[in-house]
């Protein structure tokens, strides 16, 4: 008995994994656990559901830099998915990567699915896409640093919750106010790299590094160092030190804090949306990053951060049509409009935002369209198309050292700066040897 | 005196070290020689292209003050943890073998702290001492004093060695304590009948007749620190602020795994490597002399 129930039930799984073979495997790795994670497993399913001829496997492998690692690991061990999710500051690894790499233009033509490159917003796909204009990953889940504003703090501070927050000198008026009424926290932030110095030096069209910040060739060399950022990391240090802006960390642990209602202002990711809506018992707004008037050409634009799909080399050619397929879908207008509207990251598609916005999503939730705003308003320049840098993810890390330095109050911003600039420029050239 | 075993032909001993061997062979000398091999090449991440470049990744370790600077943090961590483990372990293991009543209990609690993980244990002094929602940061605020490892160096310096010698105390205290249960009782007896005080019996008696314990964990020890203390590291400090916690170790991971430079990584880990072995022959050549067995 026990050994028939055993035999049957042999038969029926060697039954069932002939028919699924009939399908063929896409493997996804990503970065993303919960409600993202929740998300993305809602999209393949969707897919899987949609169609017969592919599996879409999504795996969870880590944060953003494990799962780089995971592939780049896989890679070598010949083993390496159909699909990776590389975080920005990964872009200029991948792209060096040629033998590695299938460019997503070259797999959306050989698979025959439908593309247009054109339906893409430009400062989304900017990040992603040579300069020969051919998008080599597909973007996925891309975010801009705005302002948070909790409305209630400001009340309590005896200040307008409406006032004009536009520029840093308003921005600093209103902390002033803040810190006399006791205010414990009137400013913080996220990822003060990110924000403070690569968004800040491409919303006042300043340039980060050479060569177009790299867009132009592996030899870049590091410019962050310049008077406008040397002035605003300086003033940041100032409020530092006079308990006007509070660090709490590289990452966005000031989130908890924001949430919990005890800062007034806050720099974050747009993507902070889904988070803040959900946990913060105030009233806040979402206002534009702040720029410093007088700085010429500011305010420019604000660029991504976040990730894109990258199709691995060395599979079959009927893989990469379900790869092509699947990407496809996920740029169609209603996955879009939903990953959007439930993220807060921005849509990668100009159809998905005008679907948004005909929904009526924006009126019900003012201020989510700021984000794109803040990267449409105004034409990119070579110094805020984006940044390609190699070790970036590094190089990140030591400009988080420079800054922590700068808010202790052990050195001067131009000193750190140039610092940061000096070491991070090493990383730069060992990069380049690496990949001649 | 040495005792010998004499096997008859060669045959057997050798069948019997194999396992052994071919356990070192896999998991210590290949990985070993790859290491040493890698860290002569350049290589992208993929490995789809290196270029050698001989002793070029040893020359820009040595000429980067964060990489020398990283030996003496290395130094002060090791040497802090296996001070503060193995102090506070004796220290706990001489009260613990004096007690009578309830030393069961005791000598159970002590030992809990093992059981936890490095990871863990860094991720459990974290939220004692966050900036923001940490108890003890909040009780040392209402003190008046301005908790903020994040930025302070020298604060994260001590939170990252008291994370990382709290786990290791039960340990050490779990050898300590049996080395202490292995001294001849008639001993100390007999010089406290010669009128020799607590401090003296421990001196002269007591910390001799220990000294072997103390040794192995003393190698032991400044071997753990150097190593799996990545776990507490990673997860309190990041190797931050401003580099003052990365240890060797963790720079290997670091340019390594974040950097993707892996060249620099591999030759890293053959310092790291040189450094091990050279203090395990210091340890070995000049303390033991002074071990008593």
């Amino acid at each position: 008995m026990k050994i028939r129930t055993l035999l049957a039930a042999a038969a029926s799984s060697v039954a069932l994994s002939t028919g699924a073979w009939a399908q063929t495997e896409i493997q996804w790795w990503h970065a993303f656990t919960g409600r993202l994670g929740e998300l993305l497993a809602e999209q393949i399913e969707t897919f899987n559901a949609s169609q017969s001829d592919y599996v879409v496997i999504g795996n969870h492998k880590g944060n953003y830099s494990e799962t780089l690692n995971a592939g780049i690991a896989a890679f070598r061990a010949g083993e390496q998915p159909h699909i990776l999710m590389v975080f920005e500051v990964g872009t200029a690894t991948m792209m060096a990567a040629e033998g590695a790499i299938k460019p997503v233009y070259e797999v959306m033509a050989e698979g025959g699915a439908p593309f247009d490159p054109d339906g893409y917003l430009g400062p989304v796909k900017g990040y992603y896409t040579t300069t020969d204009g051919e998008m080599l990953s597909l973007p996925y889940n891309s975010s801009t640093p705005v302002l948070w504003v909790n409305r209630d703090a400001f009340t309590e501070a005896g200040l307008d919750p409406d006032m004009d927050l536009s520029t840093w000198q308003q921005v600093g008026e209103a902390l002033d106010a803040l810190k006399d009424a006791g205010n414990p926290c009137p400013l913080t932030t996220a990822w003060q790299s990110w924000i403070h110095l690569e968004n800040f030096s491409t919303w006042h069209n300043q340039p980060f590094a050479t060569l177009e910040n790299g867009y132009a060739g592996l030899g870049t060399e590091l410019t962050f160092n310049g008077p406008a950022q040397v002035q605003h990391i300086a003033q940041m240090g100032e409020w530092a030190k006079e308990g006007k802006f509070i660090y709490n960390g590289r990452r966005n642990e000031s989130g908890a804090n924001f949430r919990a209602g005890e800062c007034a202002l806050f720099t974050e990711s747009s993507a902070g949306y889904a988070g803040i809506k959900a946990e913060a018992d105030f009233d806040f707004e979402i206002r534009p990053l702040p720029y410093w008037d007088g700085v010429d050409g500011a305010p420019q634009n604000t660029i991504i951060g976040g990730s894109s799909l990258w199709v691995l080399a060395g599979h079959e050619p009927e893989e990469y049509e379900g790869v092509a397929e699947f990407l496809s879908f996920l740029s169609t207008s209603d996955i879009q409009a939903k990953w959007h509207q439930d993220t807060g990251y921005l849509p990668i598609t100009l159809a998905a935002a005008e679907q948004t916005r005909a929904e009526g999503f924006y009126e019900a939730n003012p201020g989510t369209d700021i984000a794109i705003q803040q990267m449409t308003g105004a034409e990119p320049t070579s110094n805020s198309r984006g940044l390609r840098l190699g070790s970036f993810d590094q190089i990140r890390g030591i400009i988080d050292e420079e800054l922590e330095a700068v808010w202790a109050g052990d050195k001067d911003a131009q000193a750190a700066l140039d610092n940061a600039v000096q070491r991070g420029n090493q990383l730069l050239r060992r990069f380049e040897q690496a990949n001649q | 005196m040495e005792k010998r075993v004499i096997f008859k032909g060669w045959l057997l001993p050798l069948l019997l070290l194999m396992p052994q061997v071919i356990i070192t062979a896999v998991f210590f000398f290949y990985p070993a020689g790859q290491a040493i091999w890698q860290s002569l090449f350049i290589p992208d991440p993929f490995g789809l292209k290196s270029q050698f470049v001989g002793l070029g990744n040893f020359e820009f370790l040595l000429g980067d003050p964060y990489y020398r600077a990283s030996f003496v943090t290395t130094a002060i961590f090791s040497g802090l943890v296996t001070i503060f483990s193995m102090g506070i372990a004796l220290y706990l293991a001489l009260l613990a073998d004096r007690l009578i009543k309830g030393a069961g209990t005791y000598r159970t609690l002590l030992i809990w702290p093992y059981a936890v993980a490095p990871a863990v244990a860094g991720v459990l002094w974290l939220f004692m001492f966050n900036t923001r929602v940490g108890v003890v940061s909040w009780y040392l605020g209402l003190l008046g004093y301005d908790w903020n490892h994040v930025l302070n160096q020298t604060e994260a310096m001590g939170l990252v060695v008291a994370a990382s010698s709290w786990g290791r105390i039960s340990y050490n205290f779990l050898f300590f304590l049996a080395g202490l249960q292995a001294i001849p009782r008639s001993v100390i007896e007999a010089a406290a009948i010669d009128g020799a005080r607590f401090w003296t019996r421990f001196r002269t008696i007591v910390w001799p007749l220990l000294s072997p314990t103390t040794f192995f964990l003393l190698v032991v020890n400044v071997v753990y620190a150097f190593f799996e203390t990545f776990g507490v590291i990673h997860t309190i400090t990041g190797g931050g602020p401003q580099q003052a916690t990365t240890i060797l170790v963790y720079k290997v991971y670091s340019d390594g795994f974040v950097g993707q430079d892996l060249g620099s990584s591999a030759a890293q880990s053959v310092i790291l490597l040189l450094v091990v072995g050279l203090l395990t022959v210091i340890q070995f050549k000049f303390i033991e002399r002074r071990v008593h067995y």
